[in-house]
C-alpha cells in the first residue's frame, strides 16, 4: 500500500471553484479559467509515494507544488479527487479526523523554518508533542533525541535567534523528527540556505534517511536537488504533472520539451551512476578459458579487451589483444592475464567520480555489486557518450522546438498561477 | 436662507438616536443602575487603595517598577516627575484619575482583546466591526457625554463609561493586526502538527503578536487619560475636575498645574506599558536576567 496516494487532485482558487472543475473536464485550458476569475493551482495530479521513499516534487514558483503538498496533510482542502495516507481518504474528513491525522502521521518541514521565536530550540523540538498532550519529560527527552539525531545535541537551551540558517533548519527537521511520523513532508526546506549549507543539509538528510527509512515528499525548484535526493521525481509545470520517474528517466527519457529543456544544464555526471550507464559483460572470460577462447571472442564483440573472472563470477583481472595474439602465436595454454589492476566501482558510484579511473587507464571499469560480482562493464566510451544529451526529438530536430514558441519549450514563470 | 428649488425632507436622525437613548433609560433601568454602581464601586476602591498609604510610600512604588520595567534614566524621571505631582497638591485628583483610567482601560481591553481576536479570524467579523469602530473613533468625545449622563447620571460612572467607548477601537484595531501579520508559515506550523485553534492562539499569534497587541494596549491607555479628563465635565472628579473649574474661573495657575499632572502621568503610563511590550534590555529585570543566564553559562562551561 503507497504511503501517499493521489488520484487526480485538483486545486482551483477563485469563487465557485467547482465551475472550474467542470470547464476543466470539458477541455478548458487554465487560460479560459483565468478569464472566469479562476486560478487553477493543481490540476489532475495523481500520483504515488511508497513507503521508505523520497519522492521530489519539481517545479518552478507558480507551478502548483506548494499547493500541492498542503493538500497532502490538508493543510489546502481539494477542490476535486482524493488524498490517501496509508490508504485513508483524508479528503473528506472532519477537522478532528484531519488533526489526527496530522499528530500521527504527517509531519511538515517549512522553507522559512517556522520555528516559535521565544521557545527555545528544545521547546521547539517538542512542540508537536506538547499539542499532542505528551508529558514534559517524555517530550524533552524525545526532543534531546531528535535534536542530536540531527547535530545539534546540546542546544536544547538557545533560542533560535542565536542559531545560523542552517541549523534554525535542523531544528525545523528535528521537530519533524520528534512528531514520529512516519511521512514528512519538506516545502522547499533547504531553498533559503546558502548552497553550501545546502549541500551539507542535503546529505544529512540522505545519511538520517537511510537510518530512518521515512517515507518522504520533498519540494524543491532546483532542479540538481531533485535529483541528488529523490528516488523518484515528478516534474510540475502550470499546475500539472507532467511527468514521474527516477533522475535517470527524467534526464534520459524526458516526457515533454519542457522537462528536456529543463535537464538541459543539469550535471549530468553527478545524476547519472555507474548502474546507470553500464553496459552487460557480455565480452568477459572465464579464468580458466585458453588464449583461443579469448581471442574468439574479442573478434565476436569487437574489443581490445576482457575482463577476466572466476566461476563465482568475481572480477579478478583483465587480457588485452596483443597479450592474447601473442599468446595464440605462441601456442600458450594460459591466458595472458595483465598485471594491471582493473578498477571496481559500485553501481551508485556517480559517473562524476569515475573519471579518474578511465584517465588513468585504458581498461574498462568494472560495476561490482554485492560480494564482488560483476554486473556490468563501462569502456572509455560509454563514459563519454552518457555526458552527451539524450538524442529526444528535441535535441535532433532543434528547428521544430523553436517552432513551437518558447512558450511551449521554456520553462516560462507563471506569474498569474503564483499563489 | 435662499429658497431651494427641491426640497430634501428632514430625516430626523437625532430624534430618533434621542429617543432610542429615552427607550434604553426607560427599559433597562435597573441594569443601568448595576453597571452604575459597580463602576463606582470598582474606581473609589483602586483610588482608595492608591491614596491609602502616604503619598511618598506610592511614589516610591512608582519609581521601583519604573527602574524594573524600563531604565534608570526613566526611574529618576518618575521620582521626579510624581513628587512634583505631589508639591503641586495635585496627588489626590491624579490617583482618582489614575484609578478611572487603569478601570477604564481594563473594561476596554477586556471587550477589544476578544473582538480583536474575532475580527483576525474571520473577515465576516472584521467587515462588520470596523465600521462601529470608525464610528467611535471619530464622533466627537463630548458627543458621547450626553446619553451616558442620561443613563448614569453625573458622577465617575458616565466618565469611566465614555472613557470606554474612546480608548476600546485602537485596542481592537492593533489586536486584529498584531494576529493578522503572525508569519502565516508559523501558524501553517501549529496547523501542521495538528494543533487545535486554541492551541494555535495561545502558542503562537498571542506571543507572537503580543509587541502589536501592546502597543495597543498602550494606546488605549493613552486615549482614557486623554478622555478622564474630559470626563471632568460630566463630574467625574480628578484632574478633570481640576482643569474644568481652572476654565470656569480663568484660573491660569491651577489649570497649568492640573495639565502638568495629566503629562506626567501620560508619560509615565505610556513608557511604562510601551516597555512591558517591548523591553529595552535595561530595566532591573532585563539586567537581572541577563547576570543569571551568564552565570549559568559560566557553571555550563565549568
Amino acid at each position: 500500500m503507497p504511503a501517499i496516494e493521489a488520484s487526480g487532485l485538483t486545486k482551483i482558487f477563485g469563487r465557485r471553484p467547482q465551475r472550474g472543475v467542470r470547464l476543466l473536464k470539458e477541455g478548458a485550458d487554465r487560460a479560459r479559467l483565468r478569464k472566469e476569475g479562476l486560478t487553477p493551482a493543481v490540476i489532475d495530479a495523481t500520483f504515488d509515494v511508497a513507503p521508505g521513499e523520497i519522492f521530489v516534487v519539481m517545479g518552478l514558483s507558480g507551478s502548483g507544488k506548494s499547493t500541492l503538498i498542503r493538500m497532502v496533510n490538508g493543510l489546502l482542502e481539494p477542490t476535486d479527487g482524493v488524498m490517501r495516507i496509508d490508504g485513508q481518504d483524508v479528503t473528506h474528513l472532519s477537522a478532528a479526523g484531519l488533526r489526527e491525522v496530522r499528530r500521527t502521521k504527517v509531519s511538515m518541514v517549512f522553507q522559512h523554518f517556522a520555528l516559535l521565536p521565544h521557545r527555545t530550540v528544545g521547546e521547539n523540538a517538542a512542540y508537536p508533542l506538547k499539542l499532542r498532550g505528551v508529558s514534559k519529560a517524555e517530550r524533552e527527552a524525545r526532543a534531546e533525541e531528535a535534536l542530536a539525531l540531527v547535530g545539534l545535541k546540546g542546544w536544547g537551551g538557545s533560542l533560535p535567534s542565536e542559531l545560523s540558517g542552517g541549523m534554525r533548519q535542523r531544528v525545523g527537521l528535528a521537530r519533524a523528527l520528534a512528531a514520529g511520523t512516519d511521512i514528512m513532508l519538506m516545502d522547499e526546506a533547504f531553498s533559503a540556505l546558502d548552497p553550501l549549507i545546502r549541500k551539507e543539509m542535503q546529505d544529512q538528510l540522505l545519511e538520517l534517511q537511510a537510518k530512518l527509512d521515512k517515507t518522504i515528499l520533498f519540494i524543491t525548484h532546483d532542479l540538481n536537488e531533485a535529483m541528488r535526493l529523490g528516488d523518484r521525481i515528478a516534474m510540475m509545470r502550470d499546475g500539472r504533472i507532467v511527468q514521474v520517474g527516477t533522475s535517470e528517466q527524467i534526464l534520459n527519457e524526458p516526457a515533454t520539451d519542457y522537462v528536456a529543456q529543463f535537464v538541459a544544464d543539469v550535471d549530468r555526471t553527478r545524476v547519472l551512476t555507474a548502474g546507470a550507464v553500464m553496459e552487460r559483460p557480455v565480452a568477459v572470460v572465464g579464468s580458466e578459458s585458453g588464449p583461443k577462447a579469448a581471442h574468439k571472442l574479442m573478434r565476436e564483440h569487437q574489443v581490445s579487451s576482457l575482463l577476466v573472472t572466476g566461476r563465482d563470477r568475481r572480477v579478478t583481472g583483465i587480457v588485452w589483444e596483443h597479450d592474447v595474439a601473442d599468446a595464440v602465436r605462441q601456442g600458450s595454454d594460459r591466458l595472458p592475464v595483465s598485471d594491471e589492476t582493473v578498477a571496481r566501482v559500485d553501481p551508485d558510484t556517480p559517473l562524476a567520480e569515475l573519471f579518474q579511473y578511465a584517465a588513468a587507464s585504458k581498461a574498462p571499469l568494472a560495476v561490482v555489486g554485492e560480494q564482488g560480482r560483476l554486473e556490468g562493464v563501462i569502456p572509455r566510451v560509454t563514459l563519454l557518450s552518457a555526458l552527451s544529451v539524450p538524442s529526444t526529438d528535441s535535441a535532433l530536430s532543434p528547428a521544430d522546438g523553436e517552432a513551437d514558441g518558447p512558450a511551449d519549450g521554456e520553462p516560462v514563470l507563471d506569474p498569474a498561477g503564483a499563489k | 436662507m435662499t429658497p431651494m428649488p427641491l426640497v430634501i425632507p428632514n430625516v430626523p436622525v437625532g430624534d430618533v438616536a434621542a429617543d432610542g437613548v429615552a427607550w434604553i433609560k426607560l427599559n433597562f433601568d435597573s441594569l443601568l443602575d448595576g453597571i452604575s454602581a459597580m463602576l463606582v464601586t470598582l474606581v473609589d476602591s483602586i483610588s482608595d487603595l492608591l491614596l491609602l498609604p502616604p503619598p511618598l510610600m506610592v511614589v516610591a512604588l512608582f519609581t521601583l517598577l519604573a527602574l524594573l520595567v524600563r531604565s534608570w534614566g526613566f526611574a529618576v524621571f518618575s521620582l521626579v516627575g510624581t513628587l512634583l505631582i505631589v508639591s503641586m497638591g495635585m496627588w489626590e485628583p491624579a490617583m482618582e484619575t489614575l484609578a478611572l483610567v487603569l478601570i477604564a482601560t481594563l473594561i476596554a481591553l477586556l471587550i477589544a482583546i476578544p473582538v480583536g481576536i474575532l475580527a483576525a479570524r474571520s473577515d465576516t467579523v472584521s467587515a462588520v466591526v470596523r465600521p462601529i469602530l470608525d464610528f467611535m473613533q471619530t464622533m466627537p468625545a463630548f458627543v458621547y457625554l450626553v446619553p451616558v449622563v442620561i443613563f448614569f447620571g453625573i458622577g465617575v460612572a458616565p466618565g469611566v463609561c465614555a472613557t470606554i467607548i474612546f480608548a476600546l477601537p485602537p485596542g481592537v484595531r492593533l489586536t486584529e493586526l498584531a494576529i493578522r501579520q503572525v508569519d502565516s508559515e508559523t501558524v501553517e506550523a501549529g496547523e501542521a502538527f495538528g494543533g487545535t485553534g486554541w492551541q494555535i492562539l495561545r502558542g503562537i499569534q498571542l506571543p507572537l503578536g503580543l509587541p502589536t497587541i501592546m502597543a495597543g494596549v498602550n494606546q488605549v491607555i493613552m486615549l482614557a487619560l486623554s478622555m478622564a479628563v474630559v470626563a471632568g465635565l460630566v463630574g467625574a472628579g480628578g484632574l478633570g475636575q481640576v482643569v474644568v473649574s481652572s476654565i470656569s474661573t480663568v484660573n491660569v495657575a491651577l489649570g497649568f498645574e492640573g495639565g502638568l499632572a495629566v503629562v506626567i502621568l501620560a508619560i509615565y503610563l505610556d513608557r511604562v506599558t510601551s516597555a512591558i511590550g517591548q523591553p529595552t534590555g535595561r530595566s532591573l529585570v532585563a539586567v537581572l536576567r541577563s547576570r543569571r543566564d551568564a552565570g549559568r553559562a559560566a557553571m555550563a562551561s565549568i
